[in-house]
């Protein structure tokens, strides 16, 4: 982008200079012209004929001048009729391109006239020319430009993207005037200049910890109940009783087995939340993670009596991603086809388009297409009664969702009745274009 | 889009068009606020979303106003008159779902602000979120003039319904688990109602904005999640 660059230029002075010049020069030749004529057809005396060559041509340079006030009135015009809109000077542009946040400059009639990297990364549908809403349609944030321009005083504000991930940003406004005189003070500013920051991250830890007291209490609730129940009675009734000391133990065992699992789950999931916005960068080998997960889940399979088959990787496939997060991603898919697929697990790599697809196929009972849209809600539950009994905790989809999501990949279920389900992750090859460029 | 000799019409139309984007931005917000109040059970932003639904119907006036405008001074032919013809259209598509988030949130008061069955308040949203990257990404795709988008949004209604039905049995159950339950769940039943009615306005945007870039209506045969069996289980139950 250069800064040179001012495309769709509406009211450029440059031609009105040109048209008018040319008319000046065609009107001196005409006078020359009626002058020559004059002195030779009708002997009229040299000196007169100049002076009123002199006297017309003068003339048509004041009317000339006369014109340039006319000229000079883009900004109010803009105003007035939405008709001249002025572009800002190369001094403005070079402060713009010079910050190193998002910044965008519009004009008082709220279109875009220029902006910088940062805000063309953040926001690809800005163009110039453009109203502002087209490329951010916060109400918030329109209203704030208006504000300006009426008012003429700086301004900030704060909003909250849900889509496609929760993300706050703050935008600081503030009034442009060219040229920047002070001398009337009640001039409306020619244009305004938008600087955007992101909140996210500090946002997000206050929330987090809203969310993990929340969460948590609430899901620990019901094994701790349990525990302290059998407490009472190990206290109390039982306290003799050999054989059942044994089985409650064994009980108390096994919940707090689960409360463990669930906090380290919830843990995380607000991990992976907190960095929900920003794209990991690193090169990772899908095939040496999916190995490892093999060997991962391993002994959970074998207790289980289920056989894991793994193909599609002769060759590395590098994509782009986090290692951790990528082996947290299919250990969840694969000790959930062990938990409630049968006795065969299929894991397949292969390539998509530009893009890495895993697939993990089970022959278990398959999930009832009711719960599909679901599944990957926080604590949703396809199978109420028996996902306790097998140590689920209802979060395992909802953190490879996320994590998928952060990838800027896909997680795909397709599941059948009585034939096992497939969960599929497609994840952007190293290299290669973004899987959700068009949702 | 082609440029006009008249370059304060190439304006008038622009203008027009980012109108609707910002009709389109204060019925996201409008959504959003909603959904944010039900879940939080705050009256508070449920009072300000019904009062900033005014606003809304007014910017749909002057959307209105100004079309009726272009048409009388410009006398637009195919793609303008399209253009101008889909603003109004989709401008009340927008003004409908303001309306509908704004009784989500008139609910909300009704409810006083008590969320009783947590989980299922999970689940409405979860289908707000849904209608809302619909309705993002049908406004982005009548900003760029995107068939294809707009297109996509279309196909990906059937998630909306197909997590309705979902959400409406799982209702049920609650209403027949407990009587007390039936109030709050029947409040909820409609928002989820709502949200989902969203997501048709998204379509019909989606179908708008097909029609303006190529001029031809779009057919209608939308592979849909069986009607028919979706009625059986609301009567059934």
């Amino acid at each position: 982008m250069s800064l040179e660059d001012t495309p769709e230029e509406i009211a450029t002075p440059a031609p009105a200079v040109g048209r008018i010049s040319a008319r000046a020069v065609l009107f001196t030749l005409v006078a020359v012209a009626l002058a020559v004529a004059a002195i030779t057809l009708y002997a009229v005396p040299v000196w007169a004929a100049v002076t009123v060559v002199v006297l017309l041509v003068a003339l048509g340079f004041f009317a000339r001048s006369g014109e340039e006030p006319a000229r000079r009135r883009p900004a109010s015009a803009a105003r007035a009729g939405g008709r001249r809109r002025p572009w800002p000077d190369l001094g403005v542009k070079i402060v713009v391109e010079a910050i190193d946040e998002p910044c965008i400059v519009v004009d008082a009639g709220g279109a875009v006239r220029w902006f910088n990297r940062e805000a063309a990364s953040r926001v690809p549908t800005l163009k110039r020319g453009d109203p502002l809403s087209f490329a951010i349609r916060v109400t918030a944030l329109l209203d704030a430009v208006d504000t300006v321009v009426a008012l003429g005083r700086s301004e900030t504000i704060e909003w909250l993207d849900k889509v496609p991930t929760e993300r706050w940003s703050q935008a600081h406004f503030a009034p442009l005037y060219v040229p920047p005189n002070a001398a009337d003070g009640d001039r409306p500013p020619d244009f305004v200049m938008i600087r955007i920051e992101d909140l996210t991250e500090a946002r997000r830890l206050e929330r987090m910890r809203a969310d993990f007291v929340a969460n948590a209490s609430h899901e620990l609730r019901t094994p701790l109940a349990a525990v302290t129940g059998f407490i009472e009675t190990l206290q109390g009734p039982a306290r003799d009783d050999a054989r059942a000391r044994e089985r409650f133990l064994a009980v108390m065992a096994e919940q707090t087995a689960r409360m463990k699992r669930l906090i380290d789950d919830l843990l995380s999931l607000s991990r992976v939340e907190m960095r929900a916005h920003l794209r990991p960068e690193a090169r990772v080998d899908l095939c040496e993670v999916l190995s490892h997960v093999v060997d991962l889940v391993g002994p959970a399979a074998r207790a289980q009596e289920a056989r894991v088959e793994f193909s599609g990787c002769d060759a590395p496939r590098a994509v782009r991603g986090d290692r951790d997060e990528l082996i947290q991603v299919f250990t969840n898919l694969v000790e959930n086809a062990v938990k409630y697929g049968g006795d065969r697990i299929e894991i397949t790599a292969r390539d998509e388009g530009g893009h890495v697809a895993v697939a993990v196929r089970d022959h278990g009972d398959g999930i009832d297409p009711v719960h599909l849209p679901r599944l990957t809600e926080r604590f949703y539950r396809a199978h109420a009664e028996t996902s306790g009994a097998k140590r689920g905790t209802g979060l395992g989809l909802a953190i490879v969702k996320h994590i998928v999501n952060r990838h800027g990949g896909r997680l795909d279920i397709v599941s059948r009745l009585g034939e096992g389900s497939t969960f599929t992750v497609v994840l952007d090859r190293w290299g290669g274009g973004e899987v959700n460029k068009k949702q | 889009m082609t440029n006009h000799t008249v370059v304060a019409y190439d304006q008038e139309l622009k203008e027009l068009a980012g109108r609707i984007a910002e009709m389109g931005g204060m019925a996201e917000g409008l959504v959003a606020d909603a959904i944010g109040a039900l879940v939080r059970g705050d009256t508070g932003l449920a009072q300000r979303v019904i009062l900033s639904d005014a606003r809304l119907d007014r910017l749909q006036r002057t959307v209105e106003e100004q079309a009726i405008t272009i048409i009388a001074r410009r006398q637009p032919m195919a793609s303008d008159l399209r253009q101008i013809f889909v603003a109004m259209r989709v401008s009340g598509d927008l003004e409908r779902v303001g309306d509908l988030a704004k009784s989500i949130a008139k609910r909300v008061i009704a409810m006083g602000g008590q969320v009783q069955v947590k989980s299922i308040v999970i689940g409405v949203e979860h289908l707000a979120d849904i209608a809302l990257e619909q309705l993002k990404a049908v406004l982005d795709a009548f900003t760029a003039r995107d068939v294809e988008a707009a297109m996509a949004v279309r196909e990906r209604d059937e998630q909306i319904d197909a997590l309705y039905t979902s959400l409406f049995r799982e209702l049920l159950t609650y209403m027949m688990e407990d009587p007390r339950n039936i109030t709050f769940c029947t409040h909820l039943l409609f928002c989820a109602k709502n949200i989902e009615r969203m997501g048709d306005h998204a379509t019909n945007v989606a179908e708008a904005v097909a029609y303006m870039v190529t001029g031809e209506v779009v057919s209608d045969d939308r592979p849909k999640v069986n009607d028919a069996e979706q009625m059986k289980l609301e009567g059934d139950a």
